[in-house]
Protein backbone atom coordinates (compact mmCIF):
# COMPACT_ATOMS: atom_id res chain seq x y z
CA UNK A 1 0.00 0.00 0.00
CA UNK A 2 3.15 2.03 -0.67
CA UNK A 3 1.25 4.26 -3.13
CA UNK A 4 0.70 7.32 -3.73
CA UNK A 5 3.02 9.45 -6.27
CA UNK A 6 0.29 11.91 -7.50
CA UNK A 7 -0.45 12.21 -10.74
CA UNK A 8 -2.23 14.98 -12.39
CA UNK A 9 -4.55 13.03 -14.67
CA UNK A 10 -7.49 13.42 -12.13
CA UNK A 11 -9.08 16.43 -12.24
CA UNK A 12 -10.17 18.14 -8.40
CA UNK A 13 -13.80 17.95 -9.66
CA UNK A 14 -13.99 14.00 -9.86
CA UNK A 15 -11.87 13.86 -6.19
CA UNK A 16 -14.28 15.72 -4.37
CA UNK A 17 -17.33 13.37 -6.37
CA UNK A 18 -16.10 10.49 -5.33
CA UNK A 19 -14.87 11.77 -1.45
CA UNK A 20 -18.23 13.86 -1.02
CA UNK A 21 -19.93 11.53 -2.87
CA UNK A 22 -19.06 8.59 -0.67
CA UNK A 23 -19.39 10.73 2.87
CA UNK A 24 -23.10 10.99 1.88
CA UNK A 25 -23.52 7.68 0.99
CA UNK A 26 -21.81 6.27 4.10
CA UNK A 27 -23.87 9.63 6.48
CA UNK A 28 -27.08 7.69 5.04
CA UNK A 29 -26.12 4.12 5.65
CA UNK A 30 -25.28 4.70 9.78
CA UNK A 31 -28.63 7.08 9.41
CA UNK A 32 -30.37 4.34 8.52
CA UNK A 33 -28.73 1.56 10.68
CA UNK A 34 -29.28 3.96 13.73
CA UNK A 35 -32.59 4.75 13.35
CA UNK A 36 -33.81 0.88 12.71
CA UNK A 37 -31.66 -0.24 15.41
CA UNK A 38 -32.54 3.26 18.60
CA UNK A 39 -35.83 1.71 19.77
CA UNK A 40 -34.33 -1.87 20.15
CA UNK A 41 -31.00 -0.85 21.77
CA UNK A 42 -33.08 1.90 24.51
CA UNK A 43 -34.89 -1.32 25.29
CA UNK A 44 -31.83 -3.29 25.47
CA UNK A 45 -29.93 -0.74 27.72
CA UNK A 46 -33.14 -0.55 30.10
CA UNK A 47 -33.19 -4.07 31.07
CA UNK A 48 -29.62 -4.15 31.30
CA UNK A 49 -30.05 -0.99 33.89
CA UNK A 50 -32.73 -2.61 35.63
CA UNK A 51 -30.56 -6.30 35.67
CA UNK A 52 -27.33 -3.73 36.85
CA UNK A 53 -29.44 -2.59 40.22
CA UNK A 54 -30.93 -5.82 41.03
CA UNK A 55 -26.99 -6.90 41.02
CA UNK A 56 -25.55 -4.10 42.72
CA UNK A 57 -28.36 -4.38 45.24
CA UNK A 58 -30.27 -7.75 45.54
CA UNK A 59 -33.07 -6.63 48.04
CA UNK A 60 -34.87 -3.90 45.57
CA UNK A 61 -38.05 -4.57 44.67
CA UNK A 62 -39.20 -1.13 42.76
CA UNK A 63 -37.38 2.06 42.07
CA UNK A 64 -37.78 5.84 41.72
CA UNK A 65 -35.52 7.84 39.72
CA UNK A 66 -34.65 11.02 41.49
CA UNK A 67 -32.80 14.18 41.37
CA UNK A 68 -31.06 17.41 42.77
CA UNK A 69 -33.49 20.43 41.58
CA UNK A 70 -31.62 23.76 41.52
CA UNK A 71 -32.26 24.81 44.75
CA UNK A 72 -30.40 21.54 46.10
CA UNK A 73 -33.42 19.72 46.91
CA UNK A 74 -33.72 15.96 45.76
CA UNK A 75 -36.72 15.56 43.84
CA UNK A 76 -38.46 12.59 41.32
CA UNK A 77 -38.09 12.82 38.08
CA UNK A 78 -40.51 10.96 35.49
CA UNK A 79 -37.75 10.00 32.91
CA UNK A 80 -34.49 9.00 33.49
CA UNK A 81 -31.13 11.45 33.13
CA UNK A 82 -28.27 10.53 31.33
CA UNK A 83 -26.74 9.64 34.54
CA UNK A 84 -29.74 8.10 36.56
CA UNK A 85 -30.13 7.54 40.18
CA UNK A 86 -32.79 6.05 41.93
CA UNK A 87 -33.83 5.13 45.63
CA UNK A 88 -34.69 1.48 46.16
CA UNK A 89 -37.66 0.07 48.07
CA UNK A 90 -37.48 -3.88 48.87
CA UNK A 91 -40.82 -5.35 48.86
CA UNK A 92 -42.45 -3.77 51.39
CA UNK A 93 -42.00 -0.48 50.18
CA UNK A 94 -38.65 0.06 52.72
CA UNK A 95 -35.66 2.32 51.73
CA UNK A 96 -33.02 -0.22 51.79
CA UNK A 97 -30.74 2.37 49.39
CA UNK A 98 -29.61 4.16 46.57
CA UNK A 99 -28.18 3.21 43.37
CA UNK A 100 -26.10 5.49 42.04
CA UNK A 101 -24.71 6.05 38.45
CA UNK A 102 -21.16 8.18 38.38
CA UNK A 103 -19.20 8.91 35.36
CA UNK A 104 -15.52 9.77 34.77
CA UNK A 105 -12.26 9.70 32.64
CA UNK A 106 -10.39 6.27 32.65
CA UNK A 107 -7.60 5.45 30.25
CA UNK A 108 -9.32 5.48 27.07
CA UNK A 109 -12.02 7.05 27.81
CA UNK A 110 -15.35 7.71 29.83
CA UNK A 111 -15.98 4.54 32.32
CA UNK A 112 -19.32 4.66 33.62
CA UNK A 113 -20.23 2.84 37.18
CA UNK A 114 -23.55 1.72 39.55
CA UNK A 115 -22.85 1.54 42.86
CA UNK A 116 -24.96 0.75 45.42
CA UNK A 117 -25.42 3.48 48.87
CA UNK A 118 -26.59 1.77 51.81
CA UNK A 119 -28.21 4.30 54.80
CA UNK A 120 -27.78 2.08 57.39
CA UNK A 121 -24.28 1.44 57.40
CA UNK A 122 -23.55 4.62 55.46
CA UNK A 123 -21.20 2.40 53.20
CA UNK A 124 -20.97 2.07 49.20
CA UNK A 125 -21.90 -1.79 49.11
CA UNK A 126 -22.40 -2.67 45.41
CA UNK A 127 -20.55 -2.16 42.34
CA UNK A 128 -20.33 -2.88 38.57
CA UNK A 129 -18.82 -1.17 35.49
CA UNK A 130 -21.92 0.17 33.17
CA UNK A 131 -19.67 1.09 30.19
CA UNK A 132 -16.03 0.73 29.92
CA UNK A 133 -13.24 0.84 27.09
CA UNK A 134 -10.31 -0.05 29.18
CA UNK A 135 -7.39 -1.67 27.65
CA UNK A 136 -8.01 -5.88 27.33
CA UNK A 137 -5.99 -7.58 30.06
CA UNK A 138 -4.84 -4.90 31.98
CA UNK A 139 -7.81 -1.78 32.67
CA UNK A 140 -10.38 -3.94 32.36
CA UNK A 141 -9.37 -6.39 35.21
CA UNK A 142 -11.06 -3.67 37.67
CA UNK A 143 -14.25 -5.86 36.47
CA UNK A 144 -13.17 -9.02 37.73
CA UNK A 145 -10.33 -8.96 39.82
CA UNK A 146 -11.76 -10.14 43.22
CA UNK A 147 -9.56 -8.39 45.64
CA UNK A 148 -10.40 -5.38 43.83
CA UNK A 149 -14.01 -6.25 43.95
CA UNK A 150 -13.95 -6.94 47.65
CA UNK A 151 -13.21 -3.18 48.23
CA UNK A 152 -17.07 -2.35 47.59
CA UNK A 153 -18.79 -4.93 49.85
CA UNK A 154 -18.61 -2.01 52.20
CA UNK A 155 -17.00 0.98 51.27
CA UNK A 156 -17.35 4.01 53.75
CA UNK A 157 -18.90 6.79 52.58
CA UNK A 158 -20.22 8.31 55.51
CA UNK A 159 -20.76 12.09 55.99
CA UNK A 160 -18.82 14.73 58.20
CA UNK A 161 -20.29 16.30 60.80
CA UNK A 162 -21.94 19.11 59.06
CA UNK A 163 -23.54 16.57 56.56
CA UNK A 164 -21.95 18.76 53.41
CA UNK A 165 -19.71 16.17 52.22
CA UNK A 166 -17.81 12.36 53.13
CA UNK A 167 -15.71 12.46 55.85
CA UNK A 168 -13.04 10.77 54.73
CA UNK A 169 -12.23 11.31 50.59
CA UNK A 170 -12.95 7.97 48.98
CA UNK A 171 -9.14 7.53 47.36
CA UNK A 172 -7.58 4.41 45.75
CA UNK A 173 -4.11 3.37 46.96
CA UNK A 174 -1.57 0.47 45.67
CA UNK A 175 -2.22 -2.65 45.88
CA UNK A 176 -1.97 -4.13 49.29
CA UNK A 177 -1.65 -0.79 51.23
CA UNK A 178 -5.56 -0.14 52.12
CA UNK A 179 -5.38 0.38 55.87
CA UNK A 180 -8.96 2.24 56.43
CA UNK A 181 -12.37 1.50 55.20
CA UNK A 182 -12.85 4.26 52.70
CA UNK A 183 -9.78 3.49 50.77
CA UNK A 184 -10.03 1.99 47.42
CA UNK A 185 -6.72 -1.42 47.69
CA UNK A 186 -5.78 -0.91 43.77
CA UNK A 187 -4.58 -3.29 41.13
CA UNK A 188 -1.32 -3.61 40.01
CA UNK A 189 -1.17 -3.04 35.94
CA UNK A 190 -4.52 -1.38 36.05
CA UNK A 191 -3.29 1.73 38.07
CA UNK A 192 -4.98 4.78 35.91
CA UNK A 193 -8.29 2.84 35.67
CA UNK A 194 -8.27 2.04 39.44
CA UNK A 195 -7.92 5.79 40.38
CA UNK A 196 -10.25 6.68 37.92
CA UNK A 197 -12.67 4.87 39.64
CA UNK A 198 -11.53 6.41 43.03
CA UNK A 199 -12.02 9.44 41.72
CA UNK A 200 -15.19 8.81 40.04
CA UNK A 201 -16.94 7.29 43.29
CA UNK A 202 -15.54 9.99 45.42
CA UNK A 203 -16.45 12.85 43.43
CA UNK A 204 -20.52 11.56 42.80
CA UNK A 205 -20.63 10.18 46.66
CA UNK A 206 -19.85 13.77 47.62
CA UNK A 207 -22.54 15.31 45.52
CA UNK A 208 -24.82 12.56 46.26
CA UNK A 209 -24.80 11.36 49.64
CA UNK A 210 -25.41 14.54 51.79
CA UNK A 211 -28.39 15.33 49.54
CA UNK A 212 -29.59 11.56 49.92
CA UNK A 213 -29.05 11.27 53.27
CA UNK A 214 -31.02 14.55 53.79
CA UNK A 215 -33.75 14.11 51.71
CA UNK A 216 -34.23 10.72 50.55
CA UNK A 217 -36.89 9.94 53.89
CA UNK A 218 -39.07 12.66 52.51
CA UNK A 219 -39.74 11.09 48.77
CA UNK A 220 -43.06 9.48 48.86
CA UNK A 221 -42.12 5.05 48.33
CA UNK A 222 -46.04 4.93 47.46
CA UNK A 223 -44.85 5.65 44.17
CA UNK A 224 -42.67 3.27 43.32
CA UNK A 225 -42.09 1.98 40.13
CA UNK A 226 -42.32 -1.73 39.82
CA UNK A 227 -39.28 -3.45 38.37
CA UNK B 1 -2.77 -15.44 -4.82
CA UNK B 2 -0.78 -16.25 -7.27
CA UNK B 3 -2.16 -18.69 -9.09
CA UNK B 4 -4.74 -18.64 -11.59
CA UNK B 5 -8.68 -18.19 -10.45
CA UNK B 6 -10.36 -20.29 -12.34
CA UNK B 7 -13.85 -20.58 -11.25
CA UNK B 8 -16.42 -18.79 -9.22
CA UNK B 9 -16.10 -21.72 -6.60
CA UNK B 10 -12.43 -21.13 -6.34
CA UNK B 11 -12.89 -17.35 -5.61
CA UNK B 12 -14.73 -18.83 -2.32
CA UNK B 13 -12.67 -21.69 -1.82
CA UNK B 14 -9.69 -20.26 -1.83
CA UNK B 15 -9.99 -18.11 2.16
CA UNK B 16 -10.98 -21.28 3.45
CA UNK B 17 -7.57 -22.79 2.99
CA UNK B 18 -5.29 -22.23 0.80
CA UNK B 19 -5.14 -17.87 1.44
CA UNK B 20 -6.71 -18.55 4.72
CA UNK B 21 -6.88 -15.09 6.19
CA UNK B 22 -5.31 -16.21 9.96
CA UNK B 23 -3.39 -19.71 9.68
CA UNK B 24 -1.76 -18.78 6.00
CA UNK B 25 -1.78 -14.89 5.34
CA UNK B 26 -1.23 -14.37 9.21
CA UNK B 27 -3.65 -11.38 8.99
CA UNK B 28 -5.57 -9.55 11.84
CA UNK B 29 -4.26 -11.10 14.18
CA UNK B 30 -5.31 -8.73 17.17
CA UNK B 31 -8.54 -9.52 17.10
CA UNK B 32 -7.71 -13.13 15.87
CA UNK B 33 -5.50 -13.62 19.54
CA UNK B 34 -7.29 -10.90 21.75
CA UNK B 35 -11.32 -11.75 21.39
CA UNK B 36 -11.12 -15.97 20.77
CA UNK B 37 -10.55 -16.83 24.80
CA UNK B 38 -14.14 -18.00 24.44
CA UNK B 39 -15.87 -20.40 21.38
CA UNK B 40 -18.99 -17.82 21.66
CA UNK B 41 -16.52 -14.16 21.40
CA UNK B 42 -14.68 -16.34 18.42
CA UNK B 43 -17.55 -16.61 16.32
CA UNK B 44 -19.60 -13.28 17.46
CA UNK B 45 -16.09 -11.52 15.78
CA UNK B 46 -15.52 -13.48 13.10
CA UNK B 47 -18.99 -13.38 12.40
CA UNK B 48 -18.94 -9.08 12.52
CA UNK B 49 -15.84 -9.20 10.67
CA UNK B 50 -17.33 -11.25 7.69
CA UNK B 51 -20.46 -8.44 7.52
CA UNK B 52 -18.10 -5.57 7.37
CA UNK B 53 -15.71 -7.90 4.73
CA UNK B 54 -19.06 -8.81 2.64
CA UNK B 55 -20.44 -5.32 3.03
CA UNK B 56 -17.60 -3.00 2.31
CA UNK B 57 -16.31 -5.63 -0.62
CA UNK B 58 -19.75 -5.19 -2.60
CA UNK B 59 -19.92 -1.32 -2.00
CA UNK B 60 -16.28 -0.42 -3.34
CA UNK B 61 -16.84 -3.42 -5.85
CA UNK B 62 -19.67 -1.12 -6.92
CA UNK B 63 -18.22 2.00 -6.79
CA UNK B 64 -14.79 0.95 -7.91
CA UNK B 65 -15.23 3.03 -11.18
CA UNK B 66 -15.80 6.26 -9.32
CA UNK B 67 -13.08 5.92 -6.94
CA UNK B 68 -10.25 7.54 -8.19
CA UNK B 69 -6.74 5.72 -7.60
CA UNK B 70 -5.20 8.87 -5.96
CA UNK B 71 -8.11 8.96 -3.30
CA UNK B 72 -8.67 5.62 -2.84
CA UNK B 73 -7.26 4.34 0.48
CA UNK B 74 -9.91 7.13 2.33
CA UNK B 75 -12.59 6.08 0.26
CA UNK B 76 -11.96 2.31 1.72
CA UNK B 77 -11.41 3.40 5.21
CA UNK B 78 -14.78 5.38 5.51
CA UNK B 79 -16.75 2.73 3.68
CA UNK B 80 -15.31 0.29 5.97
CA UNK B 81 -16.11 2.43 8.89
CA UNK B 82 -19.44 2.95 7.97
CA UNK B 83 -20.11 -0.52 7.80
CA UNK B 84 -18.23 -1.08 11.42
CA UNK B 85 -20.29 1.66 13.13
CA UNK B 86 -23.49 -0.56 11.63
CA UNK B 87 -22.33 -3.56 12.92
CA UNK B 88 -22.06 -1.56 16.85
CA UNK B 89 -24.98 -0.77 16.53
CA UNK B 90 -26.41 -3.97 15.11
CA UNK B 91 -24.60 -5.79 18.27
CA UNK B 92 -25.92 -3.58 21.13
CA UNK B 93 -29.45 -4.15 19.30
CA UNK B 94 -28.95 -7.69 19.56
CA UNK B 95 -27.13 -8.15 22.86
CA UNK B 96 -25.87 -5.75 24.89
CA UNK B 97 -23.85 -8.20 26.88
CA UNK B 98 -21.98 -9.75 23.76
CA UNK B 99 -21.09 -5.60 23.13
CA UNK B 100 -19.61 -5.84 26.56
CA UNK B 101 -17.63 -9.24 26.17
CA UNK B 102 -16.33 -7.68 22.47
CA UNK B 103 -15.57 -4.45 23.80
CA UNK B 104 -13.67 -2.02 21.47
CA UNK B 105 -12.70 -4.81 20.07
CA UNK B 106 -15.71 -4.28 17.66
CA UNK B 107 -14.10 -0.70 16.77
CA UNK B 108 -10.70 -2.32 16.00
CA UNK B 109 -12.20 -4.07 12.82
CA UNK B 110 -11.97 -0.77 10.94
CA UNK B 111 -8.26 -1.51 10.96
CA UNK B 112 -8.21 -5.06 10.41
CA UNK B 113 -5.81 -4.99 7.44
CA UNK B 114 -7.73 -7.95 6.21
CA UNK B 115 -10.54 -5.87 5.41
CA UNK B 116 -8.80 -3.24 3.57
CA UNK B 117 -6.65 -5.78 1.86
CA UNK B 118 -9.14 -7.24 0.71
CA UNK B 119 -10.75 -4.17 -0.60
CA UNK B 120 -7.40 -3.01 -2.25
CA UNK B 121 -6.09 -6.65 -3.65
CA UNK B 122 -9.59 -7.81 -4.54
CA UNK B 123 -13.17 -5.92 -4.61
CA UNK B 124 -11.47 -3.01 -6.33
CA UNK B 125 -11.06 -4.85 -9.72
CA UNK B 126 -13.42 -7.38 -9.57
CA UNK B 127 -17.14 -7.20 -10.18
CA UNK B 128 -19.70 -7.10 -7.45
CA UNK B 129 -20.28 -11.24 -7.92
CA UNK B 130 -17.02 -11.56 -7.40
CA UNK B 131 -16.32 -9.41 -4.52
CA UNK B 132 -19.00 -10.95 -2.52
CA UNK B 133 -17.73 -14.55 -2.94
CA UNK B 134 -14.28 -13.49 -1.80
CA UNK B 135 -15.60 -11.56 1.26
CA UNK B 136 -17.35 -14.53 1.75
CA UNK B 137 -14.69 -16.73 1.79
CA UNK B 138 -12.43 -14.93 3.67
CA UNK B 139 -15.09 -14.64 6.03
CA UNK B 140 -15.78 -17.82 7.06
CA UNK B 141 -12.16 -18.69 6.45
CA UNK B 142 -11.24 -15.85 9.50
CA UNK B 143 -14.44 -17.01 11.32
CA UNK B 144 -13.65 -20.68 11.37
CA UNK B 145 -9.81 -19.82 12.40
CA UNK B 146 -10.90 -17.67 15.09
CA UNK B 147 -13.65 -20.66 16.42
CA UNK B 148 -10.89 -23.34 15.75
CA UNK B 149 -8.29 -21.02 18.38
CA UNK B 150 -11.25 -20.39 20.44
CA UNK B 151 -12.80 -23.68 20.87
CA UNK B 152 -9.26 -25.05 22.06
CA UNK B 153 -9.05 -21.79 24.48
CA UNK B 154 -12.31 -22.74 26.13
CA UNK B 155 -12.02 -26.46 26.58
CA UNK B 156 -8.79 -26.10 27.90
CA UNK B 157 -9.12 -23.00 29.80
CA UNK B 158 -12.50 -22.95 30.95
CA UNK B 159 -13.35 -26.96 30.44
CA UNK B 160 -16.28 -25.69 28.28
CA UNK B 161 -17.75 -25.32 24.70
CA UNK B 162 -19.55 -22.16 24.11
CA UNK B 163 -20.62 -22.34 27.94
CA UNK B 164 -21.57 -26.10 28.25
CA UNK B 165 -19.10 -28.39 30.34
CA UNK B 166 -17.51 -31.12 28.49
CA UNK B 167 -15.09 -31.97 31.99
CA UNK B 168 -16.01 -33.34 35.03
CA UNK B 169 -15.72 -31.19 38.01
CA UNK B 170 -12.31 -32.05 39.07
CA UNK B 171 -11.03 -30.82 35.59
CA UNK B 172 -8.00 -28.10 36.84
CA UNK B 173 -8.46 -25.61 33.69
CA UNK B 174 -5.46 -24.34 32.37
CA UNK B 175 -6.25 -20.59 33.44
CA UNK B 176 -3.56 -19.22 30.91
CA UNK B 177 -5.42 -20.34 27.97
CA UNK B 178 -7.87 -17.70 28.51
CA UNK B 179 -5.43 -15.08 29.01
CA UNK B 180 -3.89 -12.90 26.37
CA UNK B 181 -0.59 -15.68 25.98
CA UNK B 182 -3.37 -18.06 25.74
CA UNK B 183 -3.92 -16.83 22.27
CA UNK B 184 -0.37 -17.15 21.13
CA UNK B 185 -0.18 -20.52 22.34
CA UNK B 186 -3.64 -21.82 20.46
CA UNK B 187 -2.69 -19.53 17.36
CA UNK B 188 1.16 -21.62 17.49
CA UNK B 189 -0.34 -24.89 17.79
CA UNK B 190 -3.26 -24.54 14.97
CA UNK B 191 0.34 -22.85 12.73
CA UNK B 192 1.99 -26.10 13.70
CA UNK B 193 -0.86 -28.12 12.34
CA UNK B 194 -2.11 -26.38 9.12
CA UNK B 195 1.77 -25.90 7.91
CA UNK B 196 2.44 -29.70 8.86
CA UNK B 197 -0.30 -30.84 7.14
CA UNK B 198 0.64 -28.24 3.51
CA UNK B 199 3.75 -29.47 3.48
CA UNK B 200 2.62 -33.08 3.71
CA UNK B 201 0.64 -32.14 0.54
CA UNK B 202 2.92 -30.58 -1.11
CA UNK B 203 5.47 -33.27 -0.72
CA UNK B 204 2.42 -36.01 -1.67
CA UNK B 205 1.93 -33.75 -5.07
CA UNK B 206 6.16 -33.80 -5.69
CA UNK B 207 5.86 -37.49 -5.59
CA UNK B 208 3.25 -37.81 -7.99
CA UNK B 209 4.73 -35.09 -10.60
CA UNK B 210 8.06 -37.33 -10.19
CA UNK B 211 6.16 -40.44 -10.88
CA UNK B 212 4.20 -39.06 -13.39
CA UNK B 213 7.36 -37.91 -15.56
Amino acid sequence: MNEPQLQPQTSAWSMYRAIVGIGVFCALIIVIVYQSTAARIADNQARFLAAAISEVLPATQSTIPVNISDDGRLQTVDESPALPVFLAYDESNILVGAVITGQGMGYQDNIRVLYAYSFDIDAITGFKILESKETPGLGDRVEIEPHFLANFEALDASLNAEGSGLQNPIVTVKQGAKTEPWQIDGITGATITSEALGDILNKSANIWVPVLERDANLIEPAQGVEE
Amino acid sequence: MARKQVTTTDEFVKGLWRDNPVFVQVLGMCPALAVSNTAMNALAMGLATTFVLLMSGLSVSLLRNLIPREARIVCYICIIATFVTSVDYLIMALSLELHRALGAFIALIVVNCLILGRAEAFASKHNPGRALLDGLGMGVGFTLALLFIGVVREILGSGSIFGFSVFPDTFQTWTIMVLPSGGFFAMALWLLIVNWLKKRKEEAEKLTTEVLT
